[in-house]
């Protein structure tokens, strides 16, 4: 696969090593010719200076024939500008953008982008999921399905405790996908029971979330 | 008839004098109080600080009711970014960005923007008095 990466920041930098090491064809395009000599040494002849929002960079760089142009920036204006530079002029099938304000990922995607990665979503999400107080996580968000992955703690009043899953109504577009039970992961059955102190981790509809949430009897907001 | 522009530089601080002293409700972002200074002393209009790719920015600057925004930034991304925020997240009905790169702007204008490129411009405008006045010279000394 051709793949076209434009912004030699931390992330262009390890994203360029790794697909490289995967086995793919890149070109990482960076504006400051200083880091560009310096990723040169390292990486051979895959680097090139230039502004990858112009066009004539991304056409000097083969980009009509490139499968998919990943621009990490650390600027959202630019990595959106050329990802819709990289499908209008060069219709590049999959163009991906980091989003560095996750206010922007909305934006991004009614603009045809084809995948936005927020990192300052990432990092929260791990925060999050590190901070033990919290009853109810919200693990991962599957954008394309509006589907979500979260993860509730049953707690001893929990209207669900001591219940089987063939016993309790869950509301609709929610299954529970695994229970973490100690150190044992259970994928359940209708006659599975939820005891206290059990992690489920369920695959719901977003607008089910604060449903769920509630049949599960974790009002600690997310 | 309300309207914010983002960007207080030469053009943008001009464009808001202009359209203050018209009578129009007008609101001017920059990422730098410090560009205010262009605006003159009698400007009625309204100052945010802040950059226009945020929308909450461009909410405090009035961009809800707005009927025109101008994205007059020396970034052409961020002008081209901006615009396509208040197109399509706030719908605003006039949306005009200056793109200094003529590629960049011929992409967006296709793409539906509506767009000024100072470079063919202002390029067309000088080109027009170097060759444009040569060939008139020499017309009418043909002439005469």
């Amino acid at each position: 696969m051709y793949i076209i990466v434009v912004g030699g920041g931390k992330v262009g930098y390890y994203l360029t090593k790794t697909l490289l090491n995967e086995g793919h064809e890149v070109l990482l395009i960076e504006r400051n010719p200083e880091k560009v000599s310096t990723f040169a040494e390292r990486f051979g002849a895959v680097v090139v200076a230039g502004d990858g929002a112009e066009a004539a960079t991304l056409a000097a760089a083969g980009a009509a024939r490139a499968d998919v142009v990943i621009a990490v920036t650390g600027e959202d204006e630019d990595n959106l500008v050329v990802c819709q530079s990289a499908r209008q002029k060069f219709h590049v099938g999959r163009t991906i953008a980091r989003v560095n304000n996750p206010k922007n990922e909305q934006l991004f995607r009614l603009l045809g982008i084809d995948v936005t990665v927020s990192q300052t979503n990432y990092i929260l999400n791990l925060i999050e999921q590190s901070i033990p107080e919290r009853s109810f996580l919200h693990l991962l968000s599957l954008r394309h399905a509006d589907l979500a992955i979260i993860e509730a703690k049953i707690g001893e009043g929990s209207p669900v405790t001591n219940r089987t899953i063939a016993e309790v109504q869950l509301p609709v577009d929610c299954v529970i996908a695994a229970i973490a039970r100690g150190p044992e992961l259970i994928v359940p059955t209708p006659a599975t029971q939820i005891l206290p102190g059990d992690d489920i981790i369920a695959l719901t509809h977003r607008e089910q979330e604060d449903e769920l949430r509630r049949l599960l009897g974790c009002f600690v907001a997310t | 008839m309300k309207v914010v522009i983002m960007g207080c530089g030469r053009v943008g601080a001009r464009i808001a004098s202009i359209l203050d002293h018209n009578g129009h409700d007008v609101a001017v972002v920059d990422i730098d109080a410090r560009a205010f200074r262009r605006l003159p002393n009698d400007f009625r209009g309204n100052t945010v600080i802040g950059t226009g790719i945020d929308e909450d920015v461009l909410r405090a600057a009035g961009i809800e009711d707005a009927s025109a925004f101008v994205a007059v930034t020396n970034g052409d991304n961020r002008n081209i970014m901006a615009a396509q925020v208040a197109r399509l997240m706030f719908e605003v009905p006039e949306v005009i960005c200056r793109i200094y790169d003529p590629v960049r702007e011929d992409t967006y204008r296709r793409l539906g923007l509506t767009t000024v490129c100072p470079t063919t411009t202002v390029s067309a405008l000088i080109l027009d008095h170097v060759i444009g006045a040569g060939d008139l010279l020499g017309a009418r000394g043909r002439e005469a």
